[in-house]
């Protein structure tokens, strides 16, 4: 099927985007294309209105120590394919610039801005070019993903002004929130133009939790990457690890035993338990309803604690490892969890039923917040939030890892858009994810938990994708001598956080939180 | 885990005796990230969950550092964080404290070689009391906030 399709896609290109093109088929059924720089706004382009393909992920490569240039790597998410499309195209070094997909890909708009702070690449005809990731007191012509880039050297502070969006006209007016939140969340600053209550601009600035976590993941040995990928976002931290070790197998070639894929499979859903708990306990708490919202954090502890019975860890940290899994689910564990979630859905029952009938709590969450199909599908909004607002996606089951393709369960998909239906989505995914852990329990098979890794042959590279609780996140990696010569990480909030500001406009600014809240959206993720 | 309810209480009950002590009044805490990972922040909104309801011992998380006697900090303060800190720290009335949470807020953790980090809370701000783990669970967050409160009666 991937093949057909995927071979097919490449003889459909029009002979003007054919020309100079080398494409080739993997082993693995991915298909990948090399073309010249100027050729790839129109490749991704064509790709997208024929195929109605998604951004999965644009970055960049330094590969000038190899004796190549910069490169630029496009990987395109089909419908029906479970590989993406991967492109790729060379950068010339002293041009520094490249054509900008932006026009026509409006989700690689933050892409493009991050490859231009980290790797000092232009994107030509990029509507925004104002930093991203590295603020404006960012010294001009350091570049951090470059090679030559000295991590121990102190970067000297330049002042500098960031330029945000002006908003004119009688009586509009400014509010500016964060970094330093009233409530216990991570920073980010939201400038809110209003006029009376309704909001109508708001731009949103990242990046006050930008730590360098690529460059330093490509300064580790493999496995010192795996505790490194748990803290990219401390909340989603089992699936990241999940993720990044997928992607060191994958370079490897090692055979993950099936004991260690099925529990793999248990954790990740424990994990998505306790996050998705919080979430809909938050949804109440915003909208004042603290009885109902203390439901579910009662709930979200029982499974924090049950993850610490199980793992030795609140967070299910150290329980992942390249080659297989650290920890084992012995039949005390199982039963343990077995009780847990019996009793967890019980407790759960009650919340959704006492929410459901609540007119007060459905006024504020109904209509509010709406994301558009339309808006959705250009910025590539994935996870609950995607499909709150119609797209029938999840990584789960389109892209299968661990044991999910050994069981069944359903996607739920709204089309409203609005926060009642992302937390719906969440609420059906709670159910779906006790009943996915339940048939893994009873299907675990015996046998290891870990097999060595292997060698990682050099230039190699390894592609993996999970489903966490806020959606598709991605794992990209080059192999190094011993090491990743190139690390990309995309979680999930990566392309979520744009879509918020288009989902708060006409809003009252009240009910931004609420909106924000149904997002849930990470920002130490985003940032990196 | 009624085992742990009652540890819990034990311990509960020893940090609102302290804070009686030394404060008279509940005392007022504000978090800060300076750029952790965000699991930090689930245990400290763990705090005021049913379960902990940390607000019972007398312990406020509070909405701005000028209301705040001490400020919580955690994560290994980013490049872009640092100024956000010491306005938060500034904003602060005396006296005040700076509690560093976390291993990263300790010492830069893992990505103390990082090039848009710190190496710890202790570079930018004067940190009185260190709390470690990675993240820290409730009960350590409690556990810190004694040795704080400690350190706040000596100063007397």
């Amino acid at each position: 099927m991937n093949r057909m399709i995927l071979s097919e896609l490449v003889e459909d290109l029009p002979p003007v985007l054919r020309t100079g093109i080398r494409w080739e088929l993997q082993d693995d059924g991915s298909l990948t294309i090399d073309v010249g720089e100027e050729a790839l706004p129109g490749i991704v382009d064509h790709i997208q209105k024929k195929y109605h393909s998604w951004l999965i992920s644009e970055h960049a490569l330094d590969l000038r120590p190899k004796g190549g240039e910069f490169q630029l790597i496009v990987l395109l998410g089909l419908p029906k394919v479970t590989v993406p499309v991967i492109i790729r195209a060379n950068v010339d070094i002293y041009a520094s610039s490249f054509h900008s997909l932006t026009p026509s890909v409006p989700a690689a708009n933050w892409f493009e801005r991050e490859i231009s702070d980290t790797f000092g690449l232009t994107p030509n005809g990029h509507p925004d070019q104002r930093p991203l990731v590295l603020y404006d007191d960012w010294p001009y012509g350091t570049y951090p993903l470059r090679k030559d880039f000295d991590p121990s050297r102190p970067v000297p502070r330049v002042p500098s002004e960031y330029p945000f969006r002006k908003v004119e006209g009688e009586g509009v007016f400014e509010i500016p929130v964060g970094p330093v939140h009233a409530g216990v969340i991570e920073p980010g600053h939201f400038r809110f133009s209003v006029a009376g209550e309704p909001i109508i601009n708001l731009e949103i600035r990242m990046g006050y939790t930008h730590r360098g976590v690529e460059k330093l993941s490509e300064s580790l040995p493999y496995h010192r990457g795996v505790p490194l990928a748990e803290r990219i976002s401390g909340d989603n931290g089992f699936t990241h690890a999940l993720a990044y070790c997928q992607a060191v197998e994958s370079l490897a070639g090692c055979a993950v035993p099936d004991r260690a894929l099925f529990i793999r499979t248990i954790l990740s859903e424990m994990e998505r338990l306790y996050c998705h708990m919080g979430d809909v306990g938050g949804i109440a708490l915003d909208t004042a309803f603290g009885t109902g919202a203390q439901m579910a954090y009662i709930l979200r502890e029982r499974l924090m604690q049950l993850n610490d019975q199980v793992t030795g860890s609140r967070f299910l940290r150290s329980a992942s490892c390249l080659g297989g899994v650290r920890c084992d689910i012995p039949v005390d564990s199982k039963k343990d969890i077995q009780r847990t979630l019996l009793q967890v859905k019980l407790d759960f029952d009650d919340f959704v039923t006492t929410i459901k009938n609540m007119p007060s709590f459905l006024d504020r969450v109904e209509t509010t917040g709406v994301l558009t199909l339309e808006n959705a599908r250009s910025l590539n909004v994935v996870g609950p939030v995607g499909r709150g607002s119609g797209i029938d996606r999840d990584v789960r089951r389109d892209h299968p890892y661990a044991a999910y393709d050994q069981i069944s369960f359903q996607v739920p998909v709204y089309r409203e858009g609005d926060v009642w239906a992302r937390t719906r989505v969440k609420i059906d995914e709670v159910y779906e994810s006790i009943g996915i852990i339940e048939q893994a329990l009873d299907k675990l098979p015996s046998g290891e938990l870990c097999v060595p890794l292997g060698e990682a042959p050099e230039g190699r590279t390894g592609l993996s994708l999970t489903e966490t609780h806020r959606g598709e996140c991605m794992h990209w990696l080059m192999a190094g001598k011993g090491q990743p010569y190139r690390h990309k990480v995309r979680d999930a909030s990566f392309l979520n956080w744009p879509a918020i500001e288009l989902a708060v406009l006409g809003n009252i600014v009240p009910d931004f939180p609420l909106v924000n809240k149904s997002f849930n959206l990470s920002y130490a993720g985003n940032d990196l | 885990m009624s085992g742990s309810d009652s540890e819990l209480e034990v311990l509960g009950g020893q940090m609102k005796d302290r804070i009686r002590n030394v404060l008279g009044r509940s005392l007022a805490i504000r978090e800060v990230d300076a750029g952790s990972c965000n699991a930090c922040e689930v245990e400290v909104n763990a705090l005021t969950n049913p379960i902990y309801d940390i607000e019972r011992f007398g312990l406020h998380i509070v909405a701005s550092p000028r209301h705040a006697d001490a400020i919580l900090v955690t994560g290994p303060v980013t490049r872009n964080m640092e100024r956000g800190l010491v306005q938060s720290y500034n904003a602060m009335a005396e006296p005040r404290m700076v509690i560093a949470m976390g291993v990263c807020a300790i010492g830069g953790g893992l990505f103390r070689e990082c090039y848009a980090c710190h190496k710890g809370v202790g570079e930018v701000v004067p940190v009185d009391v260190y709390i470690p783990g990675c993240p820290p669970r409730p009960q350590a967050i409690i556990q810190g906030i004694m040795v704080a409160l400690d350190k706040w009666q000596q100063r007397k």
